[in-house]
């Protein structure tokens, strides 16, 4: 398998960071980092020509499986938890993708509110259960038995490398027949029919990797917040994860990353100076991105890279 | 207690189509279904309720409250209408659906937070125009007078959306661009005049269903986007575009909520998405909606 | 080459859209190897016919065997499967990839991997095969190219060959040369003609331009309200009276 330049110095960047960053960009990078695994889950609903408002379920479904592990038995060890949050992300969508994966356009992105919207409010009534509008603390995880730092090296190479699985899995399933055909939802299901494949199963199952995306995500994200809320399910949060998906264009892998890490940046600072227009600014920005820069920023990079070309041979001569 | 759930289903299912028949309305007539429904109706009823504050605060007489509750709903339909058409949604017109979300989508971001910088995270009541006319008893129970208006006001802003549509010479004009946007164009319509007009009713509808409850409840920042799920909770289940399926939603989905909040408060919104993905489980396209064959 | 039972065969099949009735009780068989066309006026149930057969529409009464199966019932993606492929119309490509990525799908769905969501849609020599196939109609530079860059000639010969890629045993083609301008008609027949037969694919195909008929259809069939009213070899179906005034006055 051919790796592009590109890809390998963005790996050998994100590996050498920590050596040479201040510890609060590293706790930036960390949040980028599972940011950009739920938002993979987002790219590829996009790259089908579907958004979804409701991918925080997913989400939600990860930190909580933290939450309760937690809660019931104690138990805070990462390399399980990722695991089995995934997993419980898989199963989350493998049922409600019954019935998501017969629905296109408005109706997907509208049910998969509603449905993260159930869970949001199932999270906070049930609150003997779930902790209710406290939530659940989560406390110091652990790796492979011993105790770490959540915003240290440690968290900060599993974390890369859960992200590295992430993308590796993603980019199999874009290069893939079904990876293919998803670019087709909406578009010409009836050649995907009469090729003799199925609309419905290539959408269910985006949507199961989706949710497993998510459940990952949501697992690294417990243990870095501390602690999980019903918030988790809400439509803010789902909002978050399509806006980053938008912000850093969704016809590229590079691009969920390159959007989940400035948002990250973006948060950070928009917390000190504009306390209070957070919402709008993020509606802001996305509406200058849909009316001026449809690709979002990988493509402001590739307009980059394609206008520094000729530049470059023309040194290279001299 | 048969009665009161009779009341209260009529009761929410006056408000739900206040709620939704501009979203279908719109989505009928542009083939968008504009997300930022819910912040308009949530500005309305803030713009509304402040209004009716101020002009009572200044001594005008209670009565005229309904007018001020009316006027708040005017200026917002005809501030954010052609503004938003105009600006934003002109330009997305030949776009994928998804990019159409994630721009009215946007514009629900932006207002939600508008509202929150111009009136602030406190809670406003007026409840003056709600108190005014009083309750009334039948049978045992008593039950607010407002509540009723609520159902008459439905009643009548359903009737003329219908008579617009069905009777004057501008709705013939936009039931043709629903059937057919190229043949209209052909016969000299404009097309761009009928989506500004569109929306901007649309527009209207929301703000009036935002003004007309505010009066029953505490105006709170954030309630944009539960308005807008429930919203199209009823369309889709009526069929979107249709204005007799945002009717017959609203009082399923009116009835369904009655039932349940008697029943089992817990599970109120569980019960009306449920009942979306049964609707539509058997009817993708919606009690009253079309189906759109392709031909090949 | 031909065998006993038909590869596909019509029978008592009867589909009504309101008040028009698109096939009346058809019955035919088509043998294996056979180069059939259809020809008939519009709205005489040829489309409709290639709707029923493929699945996309159900009939009201009657059965479709496709080697000896019926698939009444089967949704287009399992007849598929059983071999049979179509080309429409209308185009139906896939827009937002490359000429090559649409072809390369049809051969995957053709080697048992157009499901797969963890194998290369590049892998297995297919892509030499893909580029082979689009060499053969001329398309070969415009593989890398948006399928939304094709001409509209090469949209209909890309759209043949997504079907063609599939190896059917039997090809249904809805007017394969609509939408060719007039020089290129019979350069592209000759080029489908030859790859089709040199498979041995049984192919029907629905026409309007009787000339591409009468040079390459080995049978014709006529159909006119819902029912088939001739069949037999070009020459005799096309002089025949009652086809010239029913199709031939109305084209």
């Amino acid at each position: 398998m051919k790796i592009k330049p590109a890809v390998l110095i963005v790996a050998a960047l994100f590996i050498l960071a920590p050596l040479v960053v201040p510890s609060w960009i590293m706790f930036i990078l960390i949040k980028g980092l599972f940011m950009f695994i739920a938002v993979l889950g987002v790219t590829m609903f996009l790259r089908g020509g579907q958004v979804t408002f409701g991918h925080a379920l997913f989400y939600a479904t990860g930190t909580y499986t933290v939450g309760f592990s937690v809660k019931w038995f104690g138990f805070r060890e990462a390399l399980v938890l990722v695991p089995v949050g995934t997993l419980a992300g898989l199963l989350m969508a493998a049922l409600v993708g019954l019935i998501m994966a017969r629905y296109r356009g408005v109706f997907f992105a509208m049910l998969n509110l509603a449905f993260s919207m159930i869970l949001y409010a199932v999270l906070l009534k049930l609150y003997w259960f779930t902790g209710g509008t406290d939530g659940l603390a989560i406390g110091v995880p652990t790796l492979a038995g011993v105790p770490i730092h959540a915003s240290g090296f440690a968290f900060y190479y599993f974390s890369l490398v859960i992200a590295g699985i992430a993308t590796y899995v993603v980019y199999r399933f874009l290069a893939s027949p079904v990876g293919y055909l998803l670019t087709a939802l909406g578009e010409n299901e009836i050649r995907i029919e009469y090729t003799g494949e199925s609309a419905r199963r290539v959408l269910y199952l985006t949507y199961v990797l989706a949710g497993g995306l998510g459940g990952a995500s949501g697992v690294l994200a417990a243990f870095t917040i501390g602690h999980v809320v019903p918030e988790d399910a809400f439509w803010i949060q789902s909002g978050e994860f399509v806006f980053v998906a938008l912000l850093g264009g969704f016809e590229s892998i590079a691009g969920a990353l390159m959007g989940a890490v400035a948002f990250e940046f973006i948060q950070t600072y928009a917390s000190k100076f504009i306390p209070y227009a957070w919402q709008l600014m993020l509606g802001g920005i996305m509406l200058l991105v849909i009316l001026f820069r449809p690709g979002g920023l990988f493509a402001i990079y590739e307009s980059a890279v394609e206008w520094l070309r000729p530049k470059k041979e023309g040194i290279a001569h001299e | 207690m048969l009665a009161i759930v009779l009341f209260d289903g009529l009761n929410y299912s006056a408000t739900l189509f206040l709620l939704s028949v501009g979203l279908t309305f719109v989505y009928g007539v542009l083939r968008v279904l504009n997300i930022s429904h819910g912040a308009i109706y949530a500005f309305g009823a803030y713009m509304a309720t402040w209004i009716t504050i101020k002009l009572l605060g200044v001594g005008l007489p209670v009565f005229l409250s309904y007018l001020m509750l009316f006027a708040g709903a005017v200026i917002i339909g005809l501030v954010f209408g052609p503004t938003i058409e105009r600006l934003c949604l002109r330009r997305i017109y030949g776009s994928d659906i998804h990019i159409q979300l994630l721009l009215t989508y946007a514009i629900l971001l932006i207002l939600d937070d508008a509202m929150k910088l111009i009136w602030g995270m406190e809670p406003m009541f007026v409840s003056e125009p709600y108190t005014f006319i009083g309750m009334f008893e039948v049978g045992g129970i008593i039950y607010p007078v407002y509540n009723f208006l609520l159902m008459v006001i439905a009643a009548i802003f359903g009737g003329f959306l219908i008579w617009l549509l069905r009777r004057t010479r501008f709705g013939k004009i936009v039931v043709s661009v629903i059937h057919d946007r190229e043949v209209s164009v052909a016969m000299g319509v404009n097309v761009s005049l009928v989506f500004n007009v569109a929306f901007t009713i649309g527009a209207f509808a929301a703000a009036m269903g935002g003004a007309f409850i505010a009066p029953t409840i505490a105006v709170v920042p954030g309630f944009a986007v539960e308005v807008v799920v429930m919203a199209f909770a009823v369309i889709a289940i009526g069929g979107m575009g249709s204005l007799e399926g945002a009717a017959l939603g609203a009082l399923i989905v009116g009835f369904a909520r009655a039932i349940s909040i008697h029943l089992f408060a817990e599970l109120e919104l569980v019960a009306i998405y449920l009942i979306m993905v049964l609707v539509l489980a058997f009817r993708p396209e919606g009690l009253f909606g079309q189906v759109e064959e392709r031909r090949i | 080459m031909n065998d006993a039972a038909p590869i596909l065969e019509a029978v008592d099949l009867t589909k009504h859209f309101g008040m028009v009735t698109a096939a009346d009780g058809i019955n035919l068989q088509i043998k294996q190897g056979e180069f059939v066309g259809i020809v008939g006026a519009n709205g005489s149930g040829k489309t409709t016919f290639i709707n029923l057969t493929t699945g996309y529409l159900k009939p009201e009464k009657g059965r479709i065997l496709f080697m000896g199966k019926n698939t009444v019932g089967m949704p287009p993606r399992d007849i598929i499967k059983s071999g049979l492929a179509r080309s429409f119309q209308i185009p139906q490509l896939y827009t937002n990839m490359t000429v090559l990525e649409s072809l390369l799908l049809s051969l995957a769905a053709e080697s048992g991997n157009g499901g797969s969501f963890w194998h290369s849609l590049f892998g297995d020599s297919r892509v030499s095969e893909g580029m082979d196939m689009l060499e053969r109609v001329g398309l070969r530079r415009y593989a890398n190219r948006f399928v939304s860059e094709l001409p509209e000639g090469g949209r209909k010969l890309l759209d043949i060959m997504m079907s063609f890629a599939l190896k059917p045993k039997l090809l249904l083609m809805d007017e394969p040369t609509s939408g060719v301008s007039i020089e290129d008609k019979f350069e592209v027949m000759d080029i489908l003609v030859k790859v089709l037969q040199e498979s041995d694919i049984t192919t029907i195909f629905v026409e309007h331009d009787m000339e591409v008929i009468q040079r390459y259809a080995e049978r014709v069939l006529v159909f006119n309200d819902g029912q088939i009213i001739a069949d037999g070899e070009p020459d005799s179906v096309l002089a025949d009276p009652e086809v010239i005034r029913t199709v031939l006055g109305k084209v």
